[in-house]
């Protein structure tokens, strides 16, 4: 293998380090838009992925909110799924086996309403095989208690983030609420508090309305904004972060294509994780991979990695 | 159970009504493999606006290589659609989601409502191909106006089950609901009723089943992101009280299954 990407001509290096963690290509799937990752065995190569990131899974399995959950707007769309899951105990006794057999990095997001809660998930996830990472959803707008509040404060960012680690045998990758006015200061308390990488962002809190019922489309009323109408909030977002931290840092935010991803691997991002565009096209993420190698045969990069945080150097 | 993503070419539009349209694709892939209310995700243009696919009812399959939809206008990605010209190119995702399953032996009492005609048009030829007599069997269509259901008799015609109309402003067949018809008739012995329409009707007609111990599959409507259960958006109450995916359970239920609002 090693030969075989160190040869020149038409196999650009696209490995790339997330603390210890390695990956094969820059791209995973993003939390909440696939599944756990057999939904989507059918559609694609699910082996070529840099890292799956399964559905964020609780303590106990949660029903999650009452429909609509979705609805879409300009550019993008509007979720209050409500973090409905199956549990960790089910995720590990259903789910996992099927992951650990794809031989791809199998990153488990998890999600609390209190710090026993994350510590006891990552407890229960310690020593399961198959599992190569954590990240830890301290963002997600959609329940009322527990989330927003972890998120958008860095003392509790920092003590979620200390909590896992403390449990964790894996790496911890921390990823961040969009939803706050600066969000270098959480990134830089997460780091403090032991975090082996960040991603960020999660979506953005919106709304919308139906004009004939004149009540909010969302049962929830409100919802996370997610797709391509965000990406410009994202990418100016991994950018700050990545001037501050010394963390390996994974972009998020409306990529559909290798040109959004390397716009973020040049911000500084290490990775991306593809979300919404997997509800569109359930190949949307072999095909920025297949980009990123296109991209990187014709510019002549010997490895991906000389596009990490580029911009920052020059 | 396969499903693909195809580059489908538009053959055939069709507008019915002021706002109804008909589609005709070349999906041979989606037609080789589709069942009876099973649907397709179809993207309105390759933009980012609109971004997500709109499910649709597979309405049927034409020959081996095409499929129809038919659908209202009722926003922008289905005006886009209405607008599609022969020889474009529209990605469609497909066959999805559970169908209905065919109760071979027992006469079949169709009932449709609105643009929930779409699926059935599918059923009833699947239904012909299984039994010999179709005579027993039954087709009851609703909607608004008589234009809404007339362009499509006589594709329901040709199949020779009994065809009966109902109309909210009594231009075409029972100046009313299609739920009063049912009520007002005798349904032969032994049958399976299969329904799509609006949720009121959907709910009335499974009342009547219900009542009548007769036993109804419907088919549910619901907005979806992904269409394969990635997104988890297309929830529904059932009637255990958990949440139920109208894309991987659905669309097509049997109606005691689920939670009806009365």
């Amino acid at each position: 293998m090693e030969e075989l990407m160190s040869k020149k001509g038409d196999l650009p290096d696209l490995r790339v380090n997330i603390g210890s963690l390695e990956l094969a290509n820059p791209v995973m799937t993003a939390s909440g838009t696939f599944g756990y990752a057999r939904e989507f065995e059918n559609l694609m190569d699910l082996h070529r992925l840099g890292a799956v990131i399964v559905k964020g899974i609780s303590l106990n399995p949660r029903a999650g909110n009452p429909p609509p959950r979705i609805v879409e707007t300009a550019c993008g769309m509007l979720n209050a799924i409500g973090l409905q899951n199956v549990g960790v105990e089910r995720f590990i006794s259903e789910k996992m086996k099927y992951l650990a057999g794809l031989n791809i990095p199998v990153i488990v997001n998890i999600l609390g309403d209190s710090l026993a809660e994350y510590e006891e998930i990552t407890d229960r996830l310690a020593g399961v095989p198959g599992v190569a990472g954590i990240e830890v959803n301290i963002s997600c707008p959609n329940v009322k208690k527990g989330g927003v509040a972890f998120g958008t404060d860095p003392a509790m960012a920092a003590a979620v983030t200390a909590a896992v680690k403390s449990k964790a045998d894996v790496p911890v990758m921390v990823k961040l609420s969009p939803n706050v006015s600066d969000i270098t200061v959480i990134a830089r308390a997460v780091e403090d508090a032991g975090a082996d990488s960040l991603s960020l962002i999660n979506t953005l809190i919106g709304m919308a309305i139906d004009l004939k019922t004149r009540r909010p489309v969302l049962a929830n009323v409100i919802g996370g904004l997610s797709g391509p109408a965000i990406k410009p909030v994202a990418l100016r977002m991994v950018y700050e972060v990545a001037r501050v931290v010394s963390l390996p840092v994974i972009g998020i935010g409306g990529i559909e294509s290798a040109e959004d991803a390397l716009e973020f691997m040049m911000a500084g991002a290490t990775a991306v994780q593809i979300g919404t565009a997997n509800f569109v096209n359930p190949r949307a993420s072999e095909e920025v991979i297949d980009g990123i190698r296109e991209y990187a045969a014709a510019e002549k990069l010997p490895s991906i990695r000389s596009m990490i945080g580029c911009l920052h150097r020059s | 159970m396969s499903q693909y993503q195809e580059k489908a070419t538009v053959t055939r539009v069709e507008q019915f009504s002021a706002k109804n349209y008909r589609l005709t694709l070349d999906s041979p892939q989606i037609a080789g493999s589709a069942k009876p209310g099973q649907f397709v995700m179809i993207r309105a243009g390759f933009g980012k606006d609109p971004l997500l696919r709109r499910p649709f009812s597979i309405h049927q399959v034409v020959g081996e290589k095409q499929i129809q939809v038919y659908f209202k206008v009722v926003g922008r990605g289905t005006d886009i659609l209405a607008h599609a010209r022969p020889g474009e190119i529209l990605s469609v995702f497909g066959p999805l989601g559970r169908g209905y399953r065919l109760a071979a032996a027992s006469p079949a009492v169709i009932v449709g409502g609105g643009l929930g005609i779409a699926p059935l048009l599918f059923l009833v030829k699947e239904i012909c191909h299984l039994k010999k007599d179709c005579s027993q069997n039954l087709i009851i269509l609703g909607a608004r106006e008589k234009i809404e259901i007339e362009p499509l008799l006589d594709d329901f015609r040709q199949f020779g089950f009994k065809i009966l109309t109902a109309t909210d402003d009594g231009s075409f067949g029972h100046h009313g609901v299609v739920t009063e018809v049912m009520a007002s008739m005798q349904l032969p012995a032994g049958c399976t009723v299969y329904s799509c329409g609006p949720e009121p009707m959907m709910a009335g007609v499974s009342a009547l089943c219900k009542a009548r111990n007769i036993p109804c599959q419907v088919s549910v409507e619901s907005v979806m992101a992904c269409g394969m259960g990635a997104c988890l958006g297309c929830s529904r109450p059932a009637k255990d009280g958990a949440y139920t995916h109208v894309c991987l359970n659905g669309p097509v239920y049997n109606a005691e299954d689920l939670l009806w609002k009365n």
